[in-house]
């Protein structure tokens, strides 16, 4: 990761603000999975993003979701006065980077491709995934810190939120589920039951083991996306150039050098 | 054939191998390119370091290198192998079941030749399955639903012509439909990793066995469910296995729920050779267990009764294969490429 300190502020802003957008299928942020290639900023507030995916192949419907997500993000900024999107090595590129260009909208780029069109369901599909699993993390964090399933069942809304972790990951679980739970409405209130269902059932002792095997079965198969797009994406663009045999100073500048430990 | 530390032999059948050509010089556009190098990502990311190959032996093996890989160097007594067209992207096409057919007609105690089709082809389709059965007697295909097909980017197997078409490989005995359901090289419409069709053709086609690749991951849950309510749909192993390298944890959750739901008799040890090597993939497995709170909260183990079903013998059930006769006969043709 890049020392985020060290870059000028609108550079800085335009980094922080595309923490925010999620890769859809695997829940985690963009800049966590090295997908944001390059940022750009003219002095005239203009922002351009270039991104890349781990494979050539990955689906179109999550490429525009992410564009969409990174467009909306950065043109949040007040100074921003507009934003390009460029999505690299990928087999909709061209009609999307022509879309997005031209100024049309992601719905009309995907009219040109009709079996991408219904963006919403795949959407709304991969939030309530979302929403599984940061609840599982948040509910296993509990049990590690000694609580029992009828603790977590009888916990609130207004108990969550005063109870953070010591542990970074687990903190961090916690204010991604507790901002999923406001953006989908559900446990609004600080006495509202703090694990409702994704139907607004509350968590009880006797569903817990079932409601743990329906959360687990959902992180078993995020994680094996997961798993997969890190490894292609760290392997991806480090094949190397090499020179009388030897990679140059060009490839170890472009990390083209397979940084053999930290693969797959 | 593996032997274990104690040196028990354990019959080794491998579940899906490749005999490909993704050579530039066989490429015939840049989705060939980046075909054979998404192949070599997957490769590359879950290899053990050890075990990693140059980009070019990758891209094209030899029968030889196949040969010794599999059965001198590994411990396969057999492999499936299948076949994957992929025209609009090689010249020659990636793997046919004629390319296929080569190594076969070498080894034949050694290969099982599974052949493909495209219902979206119609009558040619039809026609074809006549052609897999007579002219290389198959007796099972990989189908792979997302693949393109001039306007379709995809296909169900509950689709009217897909239905003609299993009928058809029903009624001349092409029994094992291996379907690739994992994860995707080419996208489909929604949901490129949807089971539910599996559902629906192993209730209506009693006769023929669906073996799900790669488990249906990552919809693991659907597949385990309807993997339950049909007793001819069996789970492929292949792209799970390696996890045992790269995620030996993560491979005990899949594993733990696989056996929870399917159990024992319906996994199928899997290579996806040249993606991976047997030869790693069966020491790991066969050395692994599934951490104990896993397999507590399931219930389940991984004995080593059980890794020898789902290395061998599961799949000999499938394609009538008496083991001891098999063993037997290879006996008798020892592994050796001097043999030629």
């Amino acid at each position: 990761m890049q020392d985020r300190e060290a870059l000028p502020p609108r550079l800085r802003d335009v980094w922080d603000r595309l923490d925010h957008v999620n890769d859809p299928e695997l829940d985690e942020p963009l800049t966590d999975l090295g997908f944001v290639e390059a940022v750009s900023v003219g002095e005239a507030g203009d922002v351009l993003v270039c991104f890349r995916l781990p494979t050539y192949w990955c689906s179109p419907n999550f490429a525009f979701l992410m564009a969409e997500g990174i467009r909306r993000e950065v043109a949040a900024l007040p100074w921003v006065a507009r934003v390009s999107v460029r999505l690299e090595d990928h087999m909709c590129a061209e009609e999307m980077n022509e879309a997005v260009s031209a100024g049309r909208s992601f719905a009309d780029a995907l009219a040109l491709r009709p079996e991408f069109a219904s963006l919403d369901e795949v959407r709304e599909k991969f939030d309530r995934k979302a929403f599984q699993r940061r609840q599982e993390a948040v509910l296993l964090a509990l049990r590690r810190r000694g609580l029992a399933p009828r603790d977590v069942a009888a916990m609130t809304r207004g108990a969550l939120d005063a109870s953070g972790f010591a542990e970074p990951e687990a903190e961090r679980q916690r204010l991604r589920y507790l901002a999923i739970l406001d953006a989908r409405g559900l446990a609004p209130r600080p006495d509202d039951p703090a694990f409702p269902d994704l139907d607004g059932a509350p968590l009880t002792e006797a569903g817990y083991a079932a409601r743990m095997g329906g959360l687990r079965a959902v992180r078993i198969n995020m994680e094996f996306g997961g798993a997969l797009c890190r490894g292609l994406k760290a392997n991806r663009y480090k094949e190397v150039v090499q020179v009388d045999g030897e990679p140059t100073l060009v490839d170890f500048l472009l990390e083209r050098v397979p940084a053999r430990s930290s693969a797959g | 054939m593996f032997k274990t530390p104690e040196g028990r032999e354990i019959f080794v059948i491998d579940g899906h191998t490749h005999f490909w050509d993704g050579s530039p010089e066989n490429q015939k556009n840049i989705h060939g390119k980046q075909f054979i190098d998404c192949f070599y990502g997957y490769h590359t990311a879950l290899s053990p370091e050890d075990q990693r190959w140059e980009k070019s032996k990758f891209e094209k093996y030899s029968i030889d290198d196949l040969y010794h890989d599999l059965f001198i160097d590994g411990p396969d007594d057999m492999a499936i192998v299948q076949s994957t067209y992929l025209k609009d992207f090689y010249k020659e096409g990636f793997n046919t079941i004629e390319r296929n057919a080569t190594i076969a007609e070498r080894f034949p105690d050694r290969f099982i030749l599974n052949g493909s089709f495209d219902p979206r082809d119609g009558q040619k389709a039809l026609e074809y399955i006549h052609y897999l059965k007579e002219t290389h007697n198959a007796r099972g295909v990989k189908l792979y639903t997302a693949e393109w097909n001039g306007d379709s980017k995809g296909w169900k197997l509950t689709d009217p012509a897909a239905y003609e078409c299993l009928a058809l490989c029903d009624k001349l005995g092409i029994r094992n439909i291996h379907v690739h359901k994992g994860p995707t090289i080419i996208p489909l419409n929604k949901d490129a990793f949807d089971v539910h069709d599996v559902d629906h053709v192993a209730t209506d086609f009693q006769g023929l066995r669906f073996i799900v690749e790669h488990c249906g991951l990552p919809r693991l849950d659907d597949f385990c469910w309807i993997a339950v309510q049909e007793t001819n749909v069996y789970g492929g192993l292949a792209v799970v296995l390696p996890f045992i390298h790269a995620r030996p944890r993560y491979f005990g959750e899949v594993m733990a729920e696989l056996l929870f739901w399917l159990g024992p008799d319906k996994l199928l040890f899997a290579s996806d050779y040249a993606i991976w090597t047997p030869k790693w993939l069966v020491e790991k497995f066969w050395a692994y267990q599934i951490p104990e709170d896993i397999a507590a909260e399931r219930g389940v183990q991984l004995t080593d009764e059980i890794k020898e079903k789902i290395l061998g013998l599961n799949a000999a059930a499938l394609y009538d294969i008496d083991v001891e006769t098999q063993k037997a006969r290879l006996a008798q043709a020892p592994v050796s490429i001097a043999a030629e």
